[in-house]
């Protein structure tokens, strides 16, 4: 199994973390992983991604030119990566604020209104785990278990109490991922 | 087992440096290296091994905390990104001309100037050849994984003890910046009074009891007394040739074709081969480990079964000088590279690949 992945967003929607959470729990089962960000301006605003790599064999270039899947949320970043989906890949994206939709035909498209499902939940924070939640529904490369572990391990202990309220976030993902082609 | 941690390449600087027992770390923020410090300060080891942290207010003012602490015999370090590697040239040609062992982490960015915070190699003859003037030499190590940059941090400090040398470690943006599963090896402890100065009695200021006092100084007014010790420094250096030079290979065995590369592009080149030999094309990669020492005997011993060689660099053709002097024109040594923080994926080096061996 080898999945390359990019993940692309505004700073601030979680994009580096939710590939941190994937990065864990890839290695929670003995998989290889890279996590390359984007770094630089990005941080202090503006659009920001970061690659993910799991593999069960050791992986060679962290630099990708095509992904398996891409994980967009925003416009910017949409126009950017479309292209760069292998065909037959994967392409998620949150529709919210997207004005040019996706066009690709040889690709899977999902929708996953991630925007919409945290402010229902009530809580802003929860945003990238709903969009992880929602590509593990489509690839489940890794297992819920195995999220958790990899949250455990990328939270500091005094954030652990935040461990159940996250599973929810990606549990409401799973549910609310949508096939548009 | 040890237990497994995902980290960025600068955390595993951090990281190796506790626990390899390393003394003191003196630092200037930089990007894209400004983990390494942000995770010394965040772990405080000074709480748990006594290392000492210390942000300095400059990289001239860090290098010469350096050389203050190799001089009593510590294990010390720095590390920054190019340009601050440029204002420690001077301390470090001072600390090779008296002899001390240090460890400096080169983080590179793209040059020259400011320049970009995005990751390249274009210090490498800024590494290999000195940097600082006179005639010298750091031991420079290339990681090419996050694993490597914490490994490589105790090997550093054994090499700089062994050979009373600076050693650096020459990483690049995409190594410092990248997360991998990091093995964390069971710890050294510091060193104590007593094993610095059974250690490094000879030469180190650890404070004079029953002995002749070490004095530690690179100035030599009578030209034979300097000519006297750069001859011995050359006689290290060729030691050094002929005892540490580590590198790997990957497909070599049959291979027509040879990747050249260090640190990330060594990662991207094994994909390169992979993706060559799906088109029927027999092509390796050797990878230096140590770039100074550079690993001439074992691309020499490769030439005869070679039609050519490509170097991947990001930068505008370092390191391929150096096998083109290996070569000395027996084949043609092609070189790829881009600069300024652009990043070559794996199609479009092999793309340029190809059209080298038409």
């Amino acid at each position: 199994m080898k999945e390359e992945i990019i993940i692309a967003g505004f700073g601030g929607q979680g994009v580096l973390s939710m590939g941190k959470i994937l990065a864990y729990s890839g290695i929670m089962q003995d998989q290889e992983v890279a996590w390359m960000p984007s770094y630089g301006p990005e941080m202090r605003g503006g659009t920001c991604n970061v690659s993910v790599i799991l593999s069960d064999k050791k992986i060679s270039s962290p630099i990708l030119s095509k992904f398996d899947t891409a994980i967009i949320l925003n416009q910017q970043s949409l126009d950017k990566f479309e292209s760069k989906v292998k065909p037959g890949g994967l392409l998620i994206y949150d529709p919210n604020g997207i004005t040019h939709h996706p066009t690709r035909t040889d690709i899977s498209i999902y929708r996953i209104a991630a925007a919409d499902e945290a402010a229902k939940m009530g809580n802003a924070k929860a945003y990238n785990m709903i969009v992880l939640g929602a590509f593990l529904k489509v690839k489940p490369i890794v297992s819920m278990e195995n999220v958790t572990a990899g949250l455990k391990k990328s939270l500091p202990p005094r954030h652990h109490n935040l461990i159940p309220m996250n599973e929810q976030a990606v549990k409401l993902g799973m549910e609310a991922v949508e096939k548009v082609r | 087992m040890a237990e497994k941690i995902l980290m960025k390449g600068n955390e595993a600087i951090a990281y190796g440096a506790i626990n390899c027992g390393c003394d003191g770390y003196f630092g200037y923020p930089i990007t894209p290296q400004s983990e390494v410090m942000e995770t010394l300060m965040k772990e405080q080891p000074w709480e748990t091994t006594g290392m000492v942290v210390l942000q300095a207010e400059s990289e001239t003012s860090s290098i010469n905390m350096v050389y203050g602490g190799a001089c009593c015999g510590k294990k010390v370090m720095t590390s920054s990104s190019s340009p601050g590697i440029s204002l420690m040239c001077e301390g470090l040609s001072y600390i090779a001309g008296t002899e001390l062992p240090c460890v400096v982490v080169n983080v590179m960015r793209g040059g020259p100037g400011l320049g970009t915070i995005q990751p390249s190699q274009g210090d490498y003859f800024q590494a290999v050849k000195g940097g600082g003037h006179g005639d010298y030499h750091p031991i420079v190590l290339a990681p090419a994984s996050a694993q490597d940059m914490y490994d490589f941090v105790d090997l550093a400090f054994e090499l700089a003890f062994k050979y009373r040398n600076p050693a650096m470690i020459l990483g690049d943006g995409v190594i410092g910046q990248m997360m991998e599963k990091v093995e964390v090896r069971p710890s050294k402890p510091r060193r104590t009074e007593a094993e610095i100065r059974a250690l490094c009695d000879s030469w180190a200021t650890t404070g004079k009891l029953n002995r002749p006092s070490n004095t530690i100084t690179s100035l030599a007014l009578d030209p034979q007394v300097q000519e006297n010790f750069n001859i011995k420094l050359q006689k290290k250096y060729a030691e050094i040739e002929a005892n540490e030079v580590r590198y790997s290979t990957y497909r070599t065995e049959d291979a027509e074709h040879l990747i050249v590369a260090f640190g990330c592009m060594s990662r991207i080149g094994e994909t390169v081969v992979d993706m060559a030999r799906e088109h029927g094309i027999r092509l390796g990669l050797l990878r230096p480990i140590t770039l100074y020492p550079f690993p001439k005997k074992e691309i020499d011993s490769l030439v005869p079964q070679l039609k050519s060689i490509i170097s991947l660099e990001l930068n505008a053709g370092q390191m391929v000088e150096d096998i083109r002097l290996v070569v000395n024109g027996r084949i043609p040594v092609n070189f790829y590279g881009r600069q300024g923080g652009m990043i070559p994926d794996p199609e479009e080096i092999l793309e340029a690949f190809m059209k080298t061996i038409k």
